[in-house]
C-alpha cells in the first residue's frame, strides 16, 4: 500500500525534500513524501485481498481526511 | 458535610508522559485523579476523563492512530456519548481526532520542527465544561510542545465546524504549527469533548510561567463536581 498526503494538501515534508533536491542540482518540480506498507496475507482471491486491503487503509493505514492510498497486489501461489 | 471529590480518569497509554502533571494539577484543583491503563476495557466510575499528552505508541503510523484502538478508548467513547466531559491534551487531542470523537486531523507542523514554547490562545467558547471559568475572548498563555499539532480540516469539514461553532480556542499572535484558521482547540458538536494542543496542566502556577491553564482544568473539575452532585 502506498499512502501519501492527498493532492492539494500542503506537504511540508515534501517541500523540504524538493528544496534539498534542487539544492543538489535536480530540476524537481514537486515532491510529496508518503509511506509504503508491505504486507503478506492469505486470501481466497485477488479481489478478496484487495477488498481487505482497502478496508485496512480506510480503518487504520491511511487517514482518509488527509491521505490517499494506492494498492498494489502481487499474487503468489 | 464531607463530600467526595469528583473523580477524573486519566488514561495512561504506553508513551504517555504528562500523566504526573495532569494528576497533580487536577488534584490541586479539587478533583481526585484516577489513573487507568489503556488496556483496561472498563474505566472506573469517573465524572470526567483526561487523555494526557505524550507519544503513545511512539507516534507510529500517525500520532494517535494506534492508541485510538485501545480497549479503554471504547469506554471513553461510551462515556463521551453519555455526556461525560472528555479532555484531550496534545497527544490526547490527536487520539480523539483519530477516534472520530473530534473533527479534523493533526498533521506535521508546517515548520517541520518540534515546537516548544509558550503561546497565547483566545477563548472562543465559554459555554463548555472546559472553559466555563473563562470570559469571552479571554487570552490564555500556555505552553505547547509538539511536532504534529497542525490541525487540518478540508473546506467542507471546516464549514461544518464553523457552522456548529466548534472552535473553542484559537492562537493569537503566533500560530506555532500552521493550523487551519489558527485553531488551537475544538469541541464536538455536543460540547462535552475538547481537544487542544496547548498544555493547561503545565500552566497551573504563575511560578512556572503561567497559571492560565488552571482555568481550563478548574472548569473541568467544576463540571465533574456537578455531575457528581446530580448522580448522588
Amino acid at each position: 500500500m502506498l499512502v501519501r498526503p492527498k493532492q492539494g494538501i500542503l506537504d511540508p515534508q515534501g517541500q523540504a525534500v524538493e528544496g534539498s533536491l534542487r539544492q543538489l542540482g535536480y530540476a524537481v518540480a514537486s515532491a510529496r513524501v508518503g509511506r509504503v506498507v508491505d504486507l503478506e496475507l492469505d486470501a481466497e482471491s485477488p479481489a478478496a485481498a484487495r477488498a481487505a486491503l482497502e478496508r485496512m487503509c480506510e480503518q487504520l493505514l491511511a487517514n482518509p481526511l488527509i491521505e490517499s492510498y494506492e494498492i498494489e497486489l502481487d499474487t503468489a501461489t | 458535610m464531607t463530600e467526595r471529590r469528583p473523580r477524573i480518569g486519566i488514561v495512561v497509554f504506553p508513551g504517555s508522559n504528562d500523566v504526573a502533571d495532569a494528576a497533580w494539577a487536577l488534584g490541586a484543583l479539587g478533583a481526585e485523579p484516577v489513573l487507568t491503563w489503556h488496556a483496561d476495557p472498563e474505566l472506573p466510575a469517573v465524572e470526567g476523563v483526561v487523555l494526557p499528552g505524550g507519544f503513545s505508541y511512539g507516534d507510529y503510523l500517525r500520532s494517535g492512530a494506534i492508541a485510538r484502538l485501545a480497549p479503554a478508548m471504547l469506554a471513553v467513547t461510551e462515556l463521551a456519548a453519555e455526556g461525560v466531559p472528555v479532555l484531550g491534551i496534545c497527544n490526547g487531542f490527536q487520539i480523539l481526532c483519530e477516534a472520530g470523537l473530534l473533527p479534523g486531523a493533526l498533521r506535521l507542523n508546517a515548520s517541520l520542527e518540534f515546537v516548544c514554547r509558550d503561546v497565547t490562545v483566545q477563548v472562543e467558547r465559554t459555554d463548555t465544561p472546559f472553559t466555563s471559568r473563562c470570559s469571552p475572548g479571554q487570552l490564555l498563555t500556555m505552553p505547547v510542545k509538539h511536532g504534529e499539532g497542525c490541525w487540518y480540516a478540508d473546506a467542507d469539514l471546516l464549514q461544518t465546524v464553523t457552522d456548529l461553532d466548534q472552535v473553542a480556542l484559537r492562537y493569537t499572535g503566533l500560530n506555532p504549527n500552521g493550523s487551519v484558521q489558527d485553531v488551537a482547540g475544538v469541541v464536538n458538536p455536543e460540547g462535552n469533548v475538547l481537544g487542544l494542543m496547548p498544555h493547561p496542566e503545565h500552566a497551573v502556577d504563575p511560578l512556572l510561567g503561567s497559571g492560565d491553564g488552571a482555568l481550563i482544568l478548574a472548569s473541568l473539575v467544576d463540571a465533574a463536581r456537578e455531575r457528581l452532585l446530580v448522580s448522588v
